[in-house]
């Protein structure tokens, strides 16, 4: 039987302020276990949270810019349970007035554009983090994390594969990104993703039963789990089986989901208002200021790109891939306004390197300024346009300027006539027959020819010297 | 004067005294240890005391104050603080088996005030465990007695500084009330007691209960030590969102006006219906007779929303208590249960073991009035009948400025004679808990004594922020009255 | 509305409570007993009445985005019952079943 695939994603993204959400307590990743904590996010007896207003301002900044509606009247939550890394016995959220409702994001996805609905986004505060003790069978809790800000972004069910999920993924990751409120760093866990997903008769309206998959982190993982469980659902259909409602987990290395709870015993989170938390209006007067604040979206920039540098589509939509790189181009563009020019380079030479070596574009060993010292170089006619490409790995791995590596490598172009002229000497001299075939009038022997001479120079000929002199030789 | 006299003094005589370089800090502590000793026996007031910390920290003073003598004004005083309110360094129990171990690492708000100002610390007093009861009878570590009677309880939950306070173990204390666990213990010992309005005192180190009731307050000897007391712990605190960032005025100042001409003082008739004892009846209107022959204009109003407030409280109270006390549970702090097989396991035994009757009892129906299906009927109900409460006291407090009550509806019972019915123990709640639903200042002050000898108290409640007015109405019937020169005979 | 023995061992599991049958019984007594007298707020009329779940008048508290120093990993578990390794530890987490 054919399914239709239904699809809906919960984000967990880290908030990047200084402090916690409820405490003074900072932020960093990776610290010594529990030496980020404080009375108030331990949950010690009568410590009181109160609430970062910067996390406040970043929740609405996210929540404009994914088109969403702001709620005015504003009010924390408790949810209720027990678990070792949640130190108070309850986490304090949002549950009835989220900060950002009814919001969309497009994606590209199929080679055509889409529009996910984002039904809410809410801030609450993360939990610390378990940890199994070899041998023991005990657990460790670390709280160094509990109480970061977190904003809970939860799509309608608008995906329907593994790909539309990740083109989802990434839109929201580089919309956090470029409004700086998340640093997007999945393996440490600052973008936590958890599709839910359900197969129904190709047809059918009412949904089938939901599986949350956990413990994805990274892009790869999305696909490879959601592609795995559509697979299972599937194959669990046709045999006659049943889908349950369950939380599966990732294991990446078996390649598999297995599953973690049944929710069948639901929690009951017994949601009431925080009473220790007085309510935020958040005034339009506010939402207006911040929304004046708001940089320069993805989606506006790269119309700017087309319209103002005349780069293609396919140009604009890589370069404003990430805020860091459209930076960078801009950056080389007023220094050297041949906007196709730079986007070439940007979109080959430098991505190639900046993935290879995982990094982005602002930490770049080859700045702006750099690469259009390289590309200027080509201009004088210093170098040749193959040497520049060929010596790009070497500017970016060693952080040199490029004339210096051209000098200490000798790759100066030759363009001095009397040099060329011997060159082309010995070239005519060692093929007589192509000499020949030239002048019985066969043309494209003059490319073998050129290819000779620069190939004798080790590329560094100017090769439109080379081409000029050789026609002069030939005719002579 | 006589070490063995110092303990009788009042917070503003003691004050005085100090201030003139009559007494030492070292000579105040000895003192009252030497009175401590005397009589804690009898009544059990203290959980912690803290005498070496309270004699070193005074020995610093003296050396300090040596030919200088400039002071604050809580400098050297010998102050108790219940034992739900958290002492960096001292333990901090909350009369439970759950925290019997556990040492704040930080100082409330109150306490880091009261510290700056180079105060004492005597010791932690006792309470209902969790402050959730009115008589002591639930801490886990044995009830305070009643030094007019000790066959009687002091009342609850902030029974031990009540005791401390009455039977002269420290000068003045502080207290917390969520439903009148400042004001009942304080009628029933015969001493003063002021919750201030919700968000006058930081919460910030109280130990919660139900936080948007809880309040910290002075318990005293008399008006003027409460207005002096409120003064040093009132105030905004940015690490309570619900403290208000309304000015502390100087307190003082109300108590000089010793009449109370154009004050409007009403009655609400609900308060002296059934169930109030003939003898609390007949000492409290003879205390609003005495609000009237110093030129309060006495009126009648209805607050028909009383008979509510009960069922209102316990609804919301238990909710947010079930939520408060989930964070015991065995990980970061207090008991953890020996023997458990797993993780949740431990959390039933610890739960099982380090919680007392009545606090499981309120936890149950916390638990019970949040959870699916029930909470629109209970939870949601209780919220929207609070706002009709809050919104009856503010209809009233159009016409008068202050409202007159009883605080219990009898003077101190036995021990034993309510512990095994709960809901007659929370229905004696009556008259105060609508200050707390409300989030009203109120203040309680003796007005009388039965025929069995035991203190009866009456309640002013005033508008929010107006505590001024509460003191300057108390202080006028304290000014007229004298029923402080008679005090327990405990010895 | 009657609350039964169930009831009472599924709230109590809730709140994390082993009860003995003695306890379990008690509380299911006194839990009717307290709920039935809750039961009169029923006759107090509250429709479009906004629920009070904060004693109003204040709105926007907040604390500006700045770290102050945390404790010392040694003060946060002062107090623990058991830690090893610079953390709380707690027996083994298995699913409840």
């Amino acid at each position: 039987m054919a399914y239709e695939v239904v699809i809906g994603v919960e984000v967990h993204a880290q908030l990047r302020t200084q402090s916690k959400l409820f405490c003074a307590c900072g932020t960093t990743f990776g610290l010594t276990a529990n030496s980020q904590t404080c009375p108030v996010c331990l949950g010690l007896p009568g410590t009181l949270p109160v609430i970062n207003e910067k996390a406040v301002e970043m929740a609405v900044r996210a929540g404009l810019a994914m088109n969403g509606t702001i709620g005015v009247r504003n009010r924390f939550a408790r949810k209720n349970y027990f678990y070792p890394d949640l130190p108070k016995g309850y986490q304090i959220s949002q549950y009835e007035a989220p900060i950002c409702e009814h919001g969309w994001i497009e994606i590209a996805a199929g080679g055509s554009r889409k529009r996910v609905r984002i039904r809410r986004a809410h801030l609450e505060e993360d939990a610390g983090k378990n940890l199994h003790e070899a041998g023991s069978g005990m657990s460790l809790v670390d709280l160094n994390r509990a109480g970061t800000p977190l904003l809970e972004i939860v799509t309608e069910p608008d995906l329907s594969s593994s790909e539309e999920v990740v083109a989802y993924l990434k839109s929201l990751r580089d919309l956090l990104m470029y409004l700086d409120v998340c640093d997007g760093n999945m393996e440490e866990g600052s973008f936590r993703c958890e599709p839910n997903l359900s197969l129904r008769p190709a047809g059918q309206t009412t949904f089938g039963t939901k599986v949350e998959l956990k413990n994805i982190n990274s892009f790869k993982f999305v696909k490879d789990a959601v592609d795995y469980e559509i697979k299972r659902q599937t194959k669990v259909l046709n045999e006659g089986g049943k889908i349950y409602q369950e939380t599966r987990l990732w294991n990446h290395e078996r390649g598999e989901t297995a599953v973690m709870r049944s929710k069948e015993e639901a929690h009951d989170y017994r949601y009431f208002p925080d009473p220790d938390l007085v309510p935020m209006e958040i005034s339009s007067e506010w939402i207006e200021q911040l929304r004046e604040g708001l940089p320069e979206l993805a989606s506006t920039k790269q119309q700017r790109f087309i319209t103002e540098y005349g780069v293609p589509e396919y140009d604009a939509g890589i370069l404003t891939s990430s805020k860091a790189l459209a930076v960078y181009f801009e950056a080389c563009v007023t220094l050297y306004p041949q906007p196709k020019t730079v986007s070439n380079w940007v979109m080959g030479e430098l991505l190639r390197e900046l993935n290879n070596s995982g990094t982005e574009a602002d930490a770049s060993p080859v700045t702006p300024e750099r690469l259009v010292e390289l590309l200027t170089l080509v201009d004088q006619g210093v170098i040749s346009l193959k040497v520049a490409r060929d010596i790009f790995p070497d500017v970016y791995a060693s952080g040199k300027a490029p004339a210096q590596i051209v000098q200490e490598k000798g790759l100066t172009q030759v363009s001095d006539e009397g040099a060329l002229a011997t060159m082309i000497d010995e070239v005519l001299k060692k093929n007589p027959a192509q000499v020949g075939q030239f002048k019985e009038g066969k043309q494209q022997v003059l490319g073998f020819l050129v290819g000779q001479v620069m190939k004798a120079s080790g590329g560094k000929a100017n090769p439109g010297k080379v081409n000029e002199l050789l026609k002069k030789a030939l005719a002579g | 004067m006589s070490l063995t006299l110092l303990h009788k003094l009042t917070l503003s005589e003691l004050q005085r005294k100090f201030t003139a370089g009559d007494v030492t800090a070292t000579e105040i502590v000895r003192a009252y240890f030497l009175r401590v000793a005397q009589v804690e026996p009898k009544v059990n007031a203290y959980l912690t005391q803290c005498k070496d910390a309270a004699l070193a920290q005074a020995e610093r003073l003296d050396q300090a104050l040596k030919g200088w003598r400039k002071t604050t004004p809580m400098m050297a005083m010998p102050l108790a603080v219940k034992d739900n309110i958290c002492t960096e360094g001292v333990r901090t129990t909350c009369a439970s088996r759950m925290l019997d171990t556990f040492v704040p690492p930080y100082d409330a708000t109150v306490v880091a005030k009261l510290r700056a100002q180079s105060y004492l610390l005597l010791g932690k007093t006792n309470l209902d465990e969790f402050a959730m009861g009115s008589s002591t009878e639930n801490s886990a570590f044995g009830a305070s007695r009643n030094p007019w009677n000790i066959q009687t309880v002091p009342g609850g939950s902030s029974g031990g500084s009540a005791v401390a306070v009455a039977a002269d173990e420290c000068v003045a204390a502080l207290g917390s009330d969520t439903g009148g666990s400042i004001r009942q213990p304080a009628a029933f010992c015969g001493v003063v007691g002021l919750k201030p309005t919700y968000g006058r005192v930081s919460r910030y180190g109280l130990v919660a209960f139900a936080s948007s009731l809880d309040q910290i307050g002075p318990i005293t000897k008399d008006v003027t030590d409460a207005a002096l007391l409120l003064g040093a712990i009132a105030g905004h605190d940015p690490r309570d969102s619900t403290s208000a960032n309304v000015p502390v005025p100087d307190y003082l100042k109300a108590l000089k006006r010793k009449d109370l001409k154009r004050l409007k003082v009403g009655v609400p008739a609900e308060y002296f219906a059934d169930g109030l004892d003939p003898e609390v009846d007949q000492a409290v209107r003879t205390a609003i007779e005495g609000l009237r022959e110093l030129g309060a204009d006495i009126r009648e109003i209805k607050l028909p929303t009383t008979d509510a407030a009960v069922a209102t409280y316990y609804v919301i109270a238990t909710a947010e208590a079930s939520s408060n006390l989930a964070r015991y549970d065995g990980v970061k702090f207090g008991l953890r249960a020996a023997e458990s097989k797993d993780l949740l396991d431990m959390y039933l035994k610890t739960r099982a073991e380090g919680f007392g009757p009545e606090v499981k009892r309120r936890i149950m129906l916390g638990t019970y009035v949040l959870s699916a299906g029930y909470y629109d009927a209970y939870y949601g109900k209780a919220q929207a009948v609070r706002t009709l409460i809050r919104q009856e006291f503010e209809a009233a407090f159009q016409t008068v400025d202050l409202i007159v009550t009883p605080v219990t509806p009898t003077t101190a019972f036995k021990f034993g004679e309510k512990a095994q019915d709960p809901l007659q123990m929370y229905l004696s709640d009556i008259y105060t808990i609508s200050a707390n639903l409300a989030g009203l200042p109120a203040i309680a002050l003796p007005c009388g004594f039965s025929k069995a000898g035991l203190p009866i108290g009456f309640q002013l409640i005033g508008r929010p922020f107006e505590e001024e007015t509460l003191l300057r109405g108390a202080h006028a019937y304290e000014q007229a009255t004298n029923w402080r020169a008679k005090r327990p005979a405990i010895r | 509305m009657e609350i039964t023995r169930q009831e009472v061992e599924k709230v109590a599991k809730l709140a994390r409570l082993a009860l003995t049958e003695a306890e379990t019984t008690a509380f299911s007594q006194q839990l009717n007993q307290i709920v039935g007298y809750v039961q009169k707020l029923k006759s107090f009329s509250t429709e479009g009445v906004e629920p009070t779940s904060t004693v109003p008048g204040q709105s926007n508290v907040f604390r500006p985005d700045q770290v102050q120093a945390s404790l010392s990993t040694e003060q946060a578990l002062s107090n623990a019952p058991d830690a090893e390794a610079q953390c709380f530890r707690v027996p083994k987490i298995i699913q409840e079943s």
